[in-house]
């Protein structure tokens, strides 16, 4: 399904650390779409040579829905996201934004929340402490950074949420002994990870050392999801070939190009889509065809040819 | 053009529910072949032909003061049927801001509200209601805030928290159900309530529905047809009241059946609650008798095919084996025989 975009505009840019920047993005008219904690968006950015696509947490309070904030660390080695946010972006910028989704939402079912930060890995935790006051949940918060780097929000957490605060500067050699931090809780409590690759692996590595069970442990997968990339099909029958681009799915281009395929879902599950092909490397995506299927039919709702390959259709 | 209320009508004791012209031309007729089968039966929800059961995200049409009336009568002998867990008390609000908001949008003529921050007022026209409020703190409503709303819309509600990979039913108003009960599927997740359905389970249907639903977005809600028989306009045939309704399955004979037997479609609706991150499940049930039904002889024609080859695990589970061939045999005279039906 593709979501339709909405225009914002850049109505605050806020340097936090000489890494760190912060975004408030506000609607051209009226509310935003409401959002639950742990939300992320995709902005579309408008680089030089292409719109790049980059997805970030809302760190805002989900009660407020009049603008959506963001914040953003410059990468060393960025090829042009997060450099693009911090040199080619400024006050009374427009930009393109998907409404709200969220694949890291907190468990309801868990009587203790324990959230793990590592530097800009706060920024969706920042969207849960809001609600979490509101409703009284039982929570904890550790934050691991570097002081003066990634240390954006330290200053604003310890107003306000002083009681629930865990910080570890790696500047001042403050380590998180995650092993003792796991070892010690009880199996109502769920814990939560977002920052670099490595403290996920550390924190799974702790807990799959103390027993817990995998529904306890969560983190934020958006980073991981795969973009599309641009690919070319053929259509055998019609000769007809077609460019795939990036933002569209294979069942967007042969309906731009007037061939009508059966479909309902457009998510790759209820199976109207099948389509048979004859030669080319697929990425499936659906849930649908079996494996074995798989070899002779794709779902042009969400499968898509590999990066740059070409992919004929029995159409 | 403005909905029109029918004056009250009952779904029960002397079953006075009948439908105007106009409501069986909208009646969402539910097979789109001469044969039916399970199947993950899902599309986005959008905006559907004016005047048709899909133009708006929830269908409010001639029977609306009926169906809230019949919802009173339950609710007074029974109120578990409104069930909100206390971690769903957000997504009641979220549900709450939902409806209103859309009804408000949809239907001006019959439902405003006014909001400045958290202080919101309500009018509803149609039920001569009016009720200022602070939203999120339920002591200024007179009921729970997902009673409140549910009370004062056609259909029934489940709201369903999404954890561990799995929908839960942690919240709920259902006061029509074909014969389910919020109180025995309460707390549990999307493959075990569904677990007395047959056949589809091994068809893979409900691994790949489920997976489809976890996804919904805010704002892209989708929805599908599913649909039963009911013997008299009956819209509260719960499992728990099955002693007042399953006995009429019997009554049922041939020179009645235009008048007792109702095919009965329910529009689903799902859409994703921004704030809480919940799913609204909306079950929207549209009554029709067969002799209403039947003044659209393609559809007659199709149900006819429908139900003679209908497969006895579907009509057993579905409840229609007791009655299934006499209704089979009074369809038979609108279906010319011709290859299919000319049903859309
Ligand atoms: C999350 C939303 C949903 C809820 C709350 C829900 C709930 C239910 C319930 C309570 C029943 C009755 C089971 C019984 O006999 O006790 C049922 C039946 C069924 N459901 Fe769902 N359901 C949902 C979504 C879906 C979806 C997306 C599909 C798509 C295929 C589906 C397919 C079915 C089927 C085929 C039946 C059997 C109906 C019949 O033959 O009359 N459900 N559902
Ligand atoms: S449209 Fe449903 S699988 Fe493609």
């Amino acid at each position: 399904m593709m979501s339709s975009m909405i225009e914002v505009e850049v109505t605050k840019v806020k340097q936090l650390t000489d890494v760190i920047r912060e975004f408030t993005l506000s609607p051209m008219e009226g509310a935003l779409p409401g959002f639950s904690s742990g939300s992320h968006i995709q902005l579309h950015l408008p680089t030089s040579h292409r719109v790049l696509k980059k997805a970030y947490s809302l760190l805002s309070d989900p009660a407020d829905t009049s603008s959506y904030r963001i914040a953003v660390r410059l990468q060393e080695h960025s090829k042009g996201g997060s450099r693009f946010m911090h040199e080619g972006l400024s006050e009374g910028d427009h930009l393109h934004i998907t409404p709200p989704s969220n694949l890291f939402a907190p468990n309801s079912s868990a009587r203790h929340h324990l959230l793990i930060a590592g530097g800009i890995g706060i920024t969706p935790f920042l969207s849960y402490l809001a609600e979490f006051q509101r409703q009284s949940k039982s929570y904890e918060l550790h934050y691991a950074y570097r002081g003066g780097v990634t240390d954006a929000y330290v200053t604003d957490l310890r107003q306000a949420f002083s009681a629930k605060l865990h910080t570890y500067d790696s500047n001042l050699q403050q380590r998180l002994d995650l092993d003792q931090l796991l070892s010690n809780q009880s199996v109502g409590t769920h814990v939560y990870v977002c920052g670099p690759e490595r403290l996920r692996h550390s924190v799974q590595e702790a807990a799959t050392k103390n027993a817990w069970s995998p529904s306890r442990i969560h983190w934020e997968a958006f980073s991981g999801a795969e973009p599309g990339q641009a690919f070319q099909v053929e259509l055998a029958r019609l000769n007809k070939t077609l460019e795939v681009s990036a933002d569209e799915s294979l069942l967007e281009a042969l309906e731009a190009s007037g061939v009508e395929i059966p479909n309902l879902c457009r998510g790759g599950v209820c199976g109207q889509c099948a389509t048979t092909y004859l030669e080319g490397d697929v990425d499936h995506r659906d849930a649908f065809l079996s494996q074995a299927d798989q070899s002779q039919q794709l779902m042009p709702c969400v499968s898509r040819g590999m990066c740059g390959s070409r992919i004929v259709l029995d159409l | 053009m403005s909905v029109i209320f029918n004056p009250i009508e009952t779904y029960r004791d002397d079953f006075t529910f009948r439908n105007t012209s106009k409501a069986i031309k909208r009646f969402p007729f539910p097979f789109p072949e001469d044969q039916y089968m399970y199947s993950v039966n899902i599309e986005p929800a959008l905006k559907g032909e004016t005047g048709s059961v899909f133009e708006h995200w929830f269908d409010i049409d001639e029977h609306y003061r009926s169906e809230v009336a019949e919802r009173a009568k339950v609710l007074e002998k029974d109120p578990d049927r409104c069930l909100v867990m206390p971690h769903m008390e957000l997504a009641a609000w979220d549900s709450l801001a939902l409806l209103m908001t859309h009804l408000a949008s949809d239907y001006p003529e019959w439902f405003e509200l006014h909001r400045s921050g958290d202080q919101w007022i309500w009018e509803n026209h149609a039920l001569n209601l009016r009720q200022a409020f602070t939203y999120g703190d339920a002591t200024t409503l007179p009921c729970e805030p997902l009673e409140y709303i549910t009370r004062q819309v056609q259909g029934d509600f489940a709201i369903l928290d999404q954890r561990d990979n799995n929908l839960w039913m942690d919240a709920g108003m259902v006061t029509g159900p074909a014969d389910w009960s919020i109180k025995f599927d309460a707390g549990m997740n999307f493959t075990q309530w569904h677990a007395p359905v047959p056949m589809a389970h091994k068809m893979g249907v409900f691994d790949r529905a489920l997976k489809y639903l976890m996804n919904i977005q805010v704002d892209r809600p989708v929805r599908r047809l599913n649909w039963t028989m009911t013997v008299n306009p009956r819209l509260d045939t719960s499992s728990e009241t099955y002693h007042e309704w399953g006995h009429e399955r019997s009554l049922v004979t041939s020179e009645n059946i235009g008048q007792m037997v109702h095919l009965r479609v329910e529009l689903q609706f799902l859409a994703r609650l921004p704030r809480s991150h919940a799913l609204m499940f909306s079950i929207r049930t549209y009554l029709i008798r067969l002799d209403e039904l039947a003044t659209q002889p393609e559809w007659a024609c199709r149900l006819h095919r429908v139900l003679r080859d209908l497969p006895d695990e579907l009509a057993d589970y579905k409840g229609l084996s007791q009655y299934r061939a006499l209704v089979v045999d009074w369809l038979k005279s609108y279906d010319p025989a011709e290859s299919t039906c000319c049903a859309e």
